[in-house]
């Protein structure tokens, strides 16, 4: 047998604030400089070409390098670097977006250290005296297991077979409070690289050796497998289309400007325009100045932030496809507890019984619950507290009371004090136990029962021995208490078009009055799994896309048919496999800001595409006077910036061209504010801000770029 | 009446008749494409042809059974005219010269109708009415059958049937084109346009020259030239000629007839997608490009800027003193916003920036409201573009009446808008580059870069116009301006119909608040101005060279 090697986790990096995810979103100038190096490692064209657009600009770059060192002039040299400047600032974007991810992966490596397993050869259930030999993490195969116990490393993604442990999972959720893990049920999963704090479980393992979750972390928020996603994909084409034409567009013109120029053989040649047509740094310039090079830029930096914007409220996708899909969810599935309503039910009211008042009942009630810890007990203290401004006496002051506890069979509870026994319970229990002492419930008490359970909540009566005579105080009214805000948060839902449906095992009588109470669109009552996932499919076949979360082995199947399946990470493996994101602080309320995300990451495309192909006319005004007044000076009247010289023009457009891409990265990584809307009212904004403002800050930015570079030697 | 006045009740009047027509022949159309009955007459012609009519098309079917049809009426019209000497009617005519024959053959077949001959001296009646009329009938209804598929595609789900070519071609030409022809001819021979297969007279005239004028059937080929927006005139001054266009309210007729078609088959473009409003908005699309465009060029002639102009006192070089300087000007921008290409004064003498707008207004791809059909399906694939980007501005899949624009649809749309400006300019770029082509220019400087740059602009938009000036029957010309054609028709056609046939598979996606809706003044603004920048964009660089350096100088 083998000696148990336990390994104390090394020393481990400092943990910077939640195992150093970037805050916020914005972005440290220290990242630009950081990032340089990355910046310039992508100049390498082979991969470089991935990016058209960018591809084509340093293309031109080279080119005007050449004809700079042919036929050097400061103008010549000047447009160079700036062109160089424009991919270097297209990489740095994309470079920075990465560089956030690597941070983050860094961290998570430190997670994947050398970790040793205690192999079990072949584990019978229930086996007390094991043995095992001491393998490396990396050897251990799917269906191997494990004993793990508290100090160790869990060395594998798997599910706990046996026994029940408290786990540190702050490696991966950046959350410090540990979680329990237990076989059997829904909390079975452990993920390689978390820490055992107490006891000993034994896991098999269900990864693949290199396929563990970590694994799959760090290559998501590196990048380092990144797909282009659909819309990507067709944006990219489109981008393309407009390259091919402005290269169309400047390429034809020569015939043209040579033609013109020989048509008015007085004219001097210019820096612009020669008899040889226009220069091919001039040529280059007008270009690179039309073609969408800021959207081409910051493509896939909006894509990279836009999975790190995920990672930063703690969920994995495991697709960019997944976050693109989100944002398109026409119908959100919601469980009912724990995402719609608090886990629990409360007491929300006291109904009393004739002839006892509210205030006695109330004192009644919480007497009756002051030792009851489950959350329905302490919330019919904390309601008696606020209701009727009752005092809550902790036990010990009432020394001599004796508590009696709930159990199965008596299904009530309650106290013995001062010669008076207060219960609480199920109706019928209490009610028993009020006509076993010589009482006599009223018509009235039933009635307040049945109202109760016909609106959905849970009736509690309250009853009392008080010299001899039993009883009925009244009825608590315990209900499912829908989370704050969850009204306003659907009505949002509602204006951007998403249906929202609760799922719950509830009866339809509940359902139906937390739905309303909530304001979801609809409920599906009684649900099992079958149900959820007929009720995908069919949404699904009305062409609505579907999100939704789970986290049990039985929510797998619905999970996978889902367009967005979030699990939840105290979910079980099945259930994370299944779907195609992980919430790692397994809160279900997310899935609304997982749909938000995605539509923000979209309308940043289409925002910068605006902006982008907006800001051309400016650059028109600016270039083709340039190249052209010379020859026919009415066109000087394009002039309307009123530029010093043709060759501070161009050289204007050019800087204005690539300094609104470093300009826009912040915007980039952060994303396009987004507030829940109707499309109609988002489209008018992002219009005014991208296709307007782009329109017109491009006029004032080369003015004033203008205004500062005309005293360059050689610009007049 | 002041000139502006009667330029305006001129214009007024056009726009509350195309208003009137836009519901009643919007609907007969749709009726005419929905239904599933076929004419007797019908049947006759598909058992002739051999076409099973009740059978649809999957999209590359439909496309092949367009290229097809085409290909053989080019070969058709090509030997037409190279055998026209022995041939009856020739009225004593040479065969056709093969670049000019060439040239006219596709020139017809793609409702392009550029000539490159004079018709009075050139093409016998028989060439005419069985070669040249017929093509005027059946490349409009190409156009339209082209359009209803592309509609069918938006209008169907989870389907590979675009409906049938054959069917819609004939029903095209037998229940819209022919009805509306029939009626039109009479209401110009009323007019005082002619119509009779007489040869050519000999005139004696007061200064005591002889003239050659050429009777024939004029009304007839007149009308369908104009209905289906063909522009291949009888005669080489075409509409400006008093037999085809007689006076100023056979003028105002014929510039009717020109928009009826394109103005109504948003209507029928509406009712097939089941909603009448996305028709509406893309006619108001229409309207305001178009109205614009006639407002403007209207109204820069009769300013008459320009030195000559100005020292007489009217832009009226070139133009018809019946006509008078507005009437022209809302011929010219009706002739060149829809692919017709007619024209009733020469573009060349219009003030340089009124020139320039006759450019711009086939730049915009001919889509306000564009070629019978042609229009309609290049302003769909216009607000296909738009869509995206404004689908992506709303934070959602772009989809367009309910159909997801993916990487397919952006890629047959982007090859779209990217076939007639890439021929415009490459052809423009080769004869502005080659010293033999530029001899065709009659003036020199930007107004001669205008001449060609209009030339293949016509062309390649399957407009037809010239800017006159110009001498493009030279083979070099005949053969690159036919091959713009070609392309300019063809290429277009392909993608359109793929893209409809990808668009026919899907699956709606039921509409929501979250979705962008595209019937509102807010989506009719965007496609507007997504339109006008994209061609301004594309076409300054040329455009400054062109009129821009000669009108704002």
């Amino acid at each position: 047998m083998a000696t148990p090697m336990l390994r104390q986790a090394p020393g481990r990096a400092p943990e910077p604030q939640k195992n150093g995810k970037v805050g916020g979103g914005l972005l440290d100038p220290k990242q630009l400089v950081i990032s340089l190096p990355d910046a310039l490692r992508k100049l390498n064209p082979t991969t470089l070409w991935r990016n058209p657009v960018m591809f084509i600009v340093e293309i031109g770059a080279v080119f005007t390098t050449v004809l700079a060192v042919t036929d050097p002039s400061i103008f010549a040299w000047a447009i160079v670097v700036w062109l160089w400047l424009t991919v270097v600032f297209a990489n740095l974007a994309e470079a920075v977006a990465e560089g956030r991810g690597k941070a983050q992966a860094a961290t998570l490596r430190a997670a994947k250290r050398d970790t040793t397993a205690r192999r079990i050869e072949g584990w019978q259930a229930g086996q007390v005296a094991v043995s095992w030999d001491t393998v490396g993490a990396p050897e251990l195969k799917q269906g191997d297991f494990v004993v793990v116990e508290a100090g160790e490393i869990i060395p594998g993604d798997g599910d706990v077979v046996e026994g029940i442990a408290s786990v540190d999972e702050s490696a991966i959720t950046g959350e410090s409070a540990p979680v329990i893990r237990e076989s059997g049920g829904d909390r079975s999963a452990v993920t390689g690289g978390t820490k055992v704090l107490s006891d000993r479980i034994v896991v098999q393992i269900t990864q693949k050796p290199g396929e563990s979750f970590i694994d799959r972390m760090i290559a998501l928020v590196e990048g380092a497998n990144r797909q282009k996603t659909p819309n990507e994909i067709a944006l990219n084409i489109l981008l393309a289309a407009l390259t091919i034409i402005f290269l169309v567009a400047t390429a034809t013109m020569q015939p043209l400007a040579i033609f013109s120029k020989a048509q008015n053989p007085g004219i001097p040649d210019s820096l612009a325009l020669t008899g040889d047509g226009v220069t091919g740094i001039v040529l280059v310039s007008l270009l690179v100045c039309l073609i969408p090079t800021t959207i081409g830029a910051l493509l896939s930096a909006i894509g990279i932030a836009g999975m790190d914007r995920l990672v930063q409220r703690n969920v994995l996708a495991m697709s960019g496809r997944a976050v693109e899909a989100a944002g398109d969810v026409s119908t959100l599935l919601l469980d009912k507890t724990g995402t719609i309503t608090l886990g629990n039910r409360q007491a929300s009211e006291f109904a009393p019984a004739p002839g006892v008042t509210a205030g006695e009942l109330a004192a009644a009630a919480q007497l009756a619950s002051l030792a009851d810890e489950t959350p329905e007990g302490r919330s019919i203290v904390v309601y008696a507290k606020q209701a009727y401004g009752l005092r809550v006496r902790q036990p010990g002051e009432l020394a001599h009371a004796e508590w009696i506890a709930f159990t199965a069979q008596t299904r009530m509870s309650g106290v013995d004090v001062d010669g008076r026994q207060v219960r609480k319970g199920a109706a019928t229990a209490v009610m028993k136990w009020v006509r076993d002492n010589g009482g006599r419930p009223t018509e009235e008490v039933g009635d307040l029962v049945d109202g109760i359970s016909a609106s959905g909540g849970t009736p509690l009566v309250v009853g009392e021995v008080l010299d001899g005579k039993a009883r009925v105080l009244g009825v608590i009214h315990l209900k499912d208490v829908v989370k704050q805000g969850m009204r306003e948060r659907f009505d949002e839902m509602r204006k951007m078009g998403i249906r929202t449906v609760m799922i719950t095992g509830d009866n339809p009588l509940t359902a139906k009055a937390i739905a309303d109470e909530a304001g979801v669109d609809d409920f599906l009552a009684e649900a099992t799994p079958e149900d959820k996932l007929a009720l995908i499919r069919k949404e699904q076949e009305g062409g609505r896309l579907v999100a939704m979360t789970g986290d049990g082995t039985n929510d797998a199947p619905a999970l996978a048919q889902a367009d967005v399946g979030v699990a939840m990470n105290t979910g079980t493996s099945a259930a994370k496999e299944a779907g195609n994101m992980v919430d790692l602080d397994s809160n279900p309320t997310k899935l609304i800001e997982i749909v938000e995300i995605g539509k923000q990451l979209l309308i940043t495309r289409g925002a910068l595409t605006t902006f982008s192909i907006a800001n051309d006319i400016a650059k028109y005004f600016a270039i083709i006077p340039a190249m052209f007044a010379a020859v026919y000076p009415g066109l000087d009247t394009l002039n309307i910036m009123r530029l010093a010289s043709p060759q501070s023009a161009i050289l204007s457009a050019v800087i204005f061209n690539a300094l609104v891409i470093i300009a826009l990265i912040p915007l980039a990584l952060r994303g396009v504010r987004y507030r829940p809307s109707s499309a109609s009212k988002l489209l008018s904004r992002n219009l005014y801000v991208y296709g307007l403002g782009g329109i017109i800050v491009p006029f004032i930015g080369i003015k004033l770029i203008d205004l500062l570079i005309h005293f360059l030697p050689g610009m007049s | 009446m002041s000139p502006t006045f009667a330029g305006i009740l001129f214009i007024g009047s056009l726009v509350v008749a195309l208003v009137l027509t836009h519901r009643p022949v919007g609907d007969y159309m749709y009726r005419v494409y929905t239904s599933a009955r076929h004419l007797a007459f019908e049947r006759v012609i598909y058992r002739l042809i051999g076409v099973r009519a009740d059978t649809e098309q999957r999209w590359s079917v439909y496309a092949r059974s367009v290229l097809a049809f085409s290909a053989v009426s080019i070969l058709f019209l090509y030997a037409f005219q190279r055998l026209q000497d022995k041939l009856f009617l020739s009225l004593g005519f040479d065969a056709v010269p093969s670049h000019i024959a060439w040239n006219t053959a596709v020139s017809f077949v793609t409702n392009t109708n550029w000539q490159a001959y004079s018709g009075e001296s050139t093409m016998g009646h028989l060439v005419q009415m069985a070669g040249l009329a017929v093509q005027n009938f059946v490349s409009a209804a190409v156009g339209m059958s082209v359009a209803v598929a592309l509609v069918r595609g938006f209008a169907r789900k989870r389907t590979e049937n675009l409906g049938n070519f054959w069917v819609d071609l004939v029903r095209g030409t037998v229940r819209i084109l022919l009805p509306i022809a029939f009626i039109g001819a009479i209401v110009l021979v009323a007019g005082g346009l002619i119509q009779n297969l007489s040869g050519v007279h000999d005139v004696a005239t007061l200064a005591g020259g002889t003239q050659h004028i050429t009777g024939g059937p004029v009304a007839s080929q007149e009308v369908i030239k104009e209905l289906g927006n063909n522009g291949g005139g009888f005669y080489n001054a075409n509409s400006a000629h008093p037999f085809e266009n007689a006076n100023s309210w056979t003028n105002w007729f014929e510039i009717f007839l020109i928009l009826v078609l394109p103005f109504a088959l948003p209507r029928t473009f509406g009712r097939m997608v089941g909603d009448k409003r996305q028709g509406y908005a893309i006619a108001a699309v229409m309207g305001i490009l178009a109205f614009t465009s006639v407002a403007v060029l209207t109204g820069l002639e009769i300013a008459h800027n320009g030195t000559v102009p100005q020292a007489v006192g009217a832009a009226m070089e070139g133009k018809e003193v019946r006509f008078g300087v507005a009437n022209s000007g809302t011929f010219a921008a009706a002739t060149t916003l829809t692919s017709t290409g007619a024209v009733n004064s020469f573009h060349d003498s219009f003030t340089a920036l009124g020139g320039m707008l006759t450019m711009f207004n086939m730049m915009l791809g001919e889509v306000a409201p564009g070629g019978v059909g042609a229009g309609l399906y290049g302003m769909l694939v216009l607000a296909v573009i738009t869509v995206f980007v404004a689908g992506l501005m709303v934070g959602r899949t772009p989809e367009y009446l309910g159909k997801k624009i993916g990487a397919r649809e952006i890629k047959l749309a982007s090859m779209y808008f990217l076939t007639t400006p890439v021929l415009v300019l490459i052809g423009t770029a080769l004869a502005m580059g080659s010293a033999e082509q530029r001899a065709s220019m009659l003036n020199s400087g930007p107004h001669g870069l205008s001449e060609v740059l209009y030339a293949f602009t016509s062309a390649s938009n399957n407009n037809g116009s010239a800017f006159a000036g110009i001498t493009v029957n030279t083979p070099w010309y005949d053969t690159a301006l036919g091959l713009c054609m070609a392309f300019g028709r063809f290429l277009p056609i392909v993608f359109v119909i793929a893209l409809a046939g990808s668009l026919a598979k899907q699956a709606p996606v039921p509409a929501s608040a979250g979705t962008l809706p595209t019937h509102r003044p807010q989506f009719v603004g965007m496609v507007v101005g997504v339109t006008i920048i994209l061609v301004a964009l594309t076409f300054l660089p040329a455009l400054a060279l062109g009129p821009l350096a000669e009108g704002i100088s």
